[in-house]
């Protein structure tokens, strides 16, 4: 055997090493992702196929196409789908796009150093740390009509109390020269959920700007442009990769979201969103089937949604 | 003036206002909170302006006590769904960085066949709608036995975990030399011996980050323990206890006590921690 050959195959004998060493490692997360998401999101799918219900859980098959397609039916023939779907779309979009203008208000607000600028910096952190629980409550109590401080404040204001959780639609007068019926629980949760989650967006923008070289910035002010032109034309540009991929993961995020609408209003009043639904199906009407088979639904609505986004709309960091 | 004046006059002075916005937006509902939960029901009742507690008020811990005390003694039981959640959470941790570390250290350092399969699905399940998982597990765990137990919210709260921490340890072991190993290595270290004795001590920041995250994860979840066990108040954890104080008969005083004990540790942590924190949550991008 020559030299070289030897020292080849030491190497590759090495090599092995370390692959049976990777493999090793890595297992018990792969067996734990495999056992509890991917085998799950399977089953999900052969169970929105058969007829299962909660009292009789123990005789579900592993596999059965029973009931076919009855579940689906179900599902989309009843009354709420079509307004859920829509309100889970409303609310995703502008809940996403309201703490994205958020973060980035805040992190052009706090850019530039100042004194107090760290803690202030912690403390807009606050309500994205708080559990959703305490946050969904403490908004709960604020916005109650009997004793809530918002009510408080409207009252002293000379107007009357609002149900702002509880009104599906509430008639706004414009000026007093006409009215407007506005979907007003639903826009509070929406705010709600600019208000929860602007945080997660000022912290991207915040870094973006960071990193952005001063040097365009400085030459445009040599040129006399004002602060406005500089923001339109300079950095929000360069901020368009990191605002693309917020409103992606915000968009998928808020999507799926349950706890949020769940605690806030329970889904009444106008604002049940499709996970919300499913838990309803679930727990409410006991029907496993009908719980899984909208479950596939949302996946499959999100997959198409977020293609789309990436084929239309993604902008790519080229930096 | 000319409008370049006019303007950096404006943002001047639109920047302070809006950092004084954000500071009340961010700070005031947790000042809210924290007065409500000392105000009796009845004075809020009849007095919703007067929303300040008086110092008596809060140095008596009333709706603190009942929210405390077992439901033997007409309380609310919330020491033993601190006890869960405690329980829950820690084990959470454990769990998730062991598993976690081992993956992450193998995608970030060494080769092997399927590795960009595995890093890139692990990241994907990530951003798959948890309802559309929790259906089969809540089947799953029933058929076998175990759904109402704490034990089944480890499990999933493990794998509801794991994801980000293998995402964010990556990161930061890639970042570790590769030649501090290496004289590890030279000097008769085995390769576990180098990760336990050189890497895992170097990225101890970065655990300590990853370890809070996944805590505070499982500490505020919701919706398993919802599924999961409901229907057994022993096994309860702070979540669902705090949000069975969301009903009419219970004054609104003790469901802000409740949403005070369970944001204490979480926002205790956050200050202990907040640099970490705040970085890991820009490299790993945390669920929310």
């Amino acid at each position: 055997m020559s030299d070289t050959k030897l020292k080849r195959q030491k190497k590759s004998g090495l090599k092995r090493r370390e692959s049976r060493f990777g493999v090793a490692l890595i297992l018990p997360a792969v067996i734990v992702v495999l056992l509890l998401v991917i085998l799950p999101l399977f089953w999900n799918i052969a169970l929105s196929f058969q007829s299962a219900r909660l009292i009789n859980i123990q005789d579900v098959k592993l596999v059965g196409f029973d009931a076919t397609l009855r579940n689906f039916e179900r599902v989309l023939s009843d009354r709420e789908f079509w307004p859920v779907l829509r309100t889970t779309f409303i609310y995703t979009i502008f809940g996403s796009i309201l703490s994205i203008l958020m973060g980035l208000w805040a992190a052009l607000a706090l850019r530039k150093a100042f004194r107090g600028r760290a803690i202030v910096r912690g403390l807009v952190l606050f309500p994205y740390v708080v559990p959703v629980i305490a946050a969904a409550f403490v908004w709960q109590v604020m916005l109650n009509p009997n004793f809530g401080i918002t009510n408080v404040w409207i009252e002293r204001l000379g107007g009357t109390a609002i149900d702002f959780l509880g009104t599906k639609s509430y008639d706004l007068s414009v000026l007093g020269i006409f009215t407007m019926s506005i979907p007003l629980a639903l826009i509070t949760v929406i705010v709600f959920e600019g208000w929860r989650y602007f945080p997660f967006a000022f912290l991207f923008i915040l870094a973006a700007l960071q990193s952005q070289s001063a040097d365009i910035e400085e030459a445009a002010l040599v040129d006399g442009a004002t602060i406005s032109q500089r923001f339109w034309y300079i950095t929000i540009p360069a901020l368009k990769p990191v605002l693309s991929v917020l409103f992606l993961l915000r968009f998928i995020w808020t999507f799926n979201k349950f706890d949020d609408i769940f605690l806030l209003t329970g889904g009444g009043a106008g604002t049940k969103v499709i996970t919300v639904k499913i838990v309803d199906w679930l727990l409410g009407r006991g029907d496993v089937g009908a719980a899984a088979a909208l479950g596939l639904i949302l996946a499959v609505i999100l997959g198409v949604v977020v293609g789309l986004y990436f084929k239309f709309f993604y902008v790519e960091d080229t930096a | 003036m000319t409008r370049s004046e006019f303007e950096e006059k404006l943002f001047g002075v639109l920047k302070w206002i809006s950092i004084v916005f954000f500071t009340i937006i961010s700070l005031f509902p947790l000042v809210y909170m924290l007065a409500l939960s000392f105000k009796p029901i009845a004075e809020l009742l009849t007095n919703p302006a007067q929303w300040w507690p008086s110092l008596e008020q809060v140095l008596s811990f009333e709706t603190y006590k009942a929210v405390l005390r077992p439901v033997g003694e007409g309380g609310f039981g919330f020491t033993v769904f601190i006890k869960n959640s405690a329980i829950v959470a820690t084990v959470t941790v454990v769990t998730t960085l062991a598993v976690g570390i081992l993956a992450a250290y193998a995608v970030a350092r060494l080769n092997f066949f399927g590795k960009k399969t595995i890093s890139v699905a692990i990241i994907l399940v990530y951003l798959f709608p948890v309802v559309v998982v929790s259906i089969p597990l809540f089947v799953m765990f029933s058929r076998i036995g175990i759904r109402s137990s704490l034990y089944a919210l480890m499990i999933v709260y493990l794998a509801s975990t794991l994801p980000v921490a293998m995402y964010m340890l990556r990161g930061y072991f890639q970042s570790i030399p590769a030649s501090l190993e290496e004289a590890g290595q030279v000097d008769g270290l085995s390769r576990m011996g180098v990760i336990r004795k050189i890497t895992i001590p170097l990225a101890m920041p970065a655990i300590a980050a990853v370890g809070l995250y996944v805590f505070m994860i499982a500490w505020n979840e919701f919706l398993y323990a919802l599924l999961f066990v409901l229907e057994n108040r022993d096994l309860w954890t702070l979540s669902l206890g705090v949000a069975q104080l969301d009903n009419q008969e219970v004054p609104k005083t003790m469901l802000m006590a409740g949403s005070v004990i369970i944001s204490l540790p979480v926002i205790f942590l956050f200050f202990v921690a907040e640099k970490f924190l705040t970085e890991g949550l820009t490299a790993g991008g945390v669920k929310g």
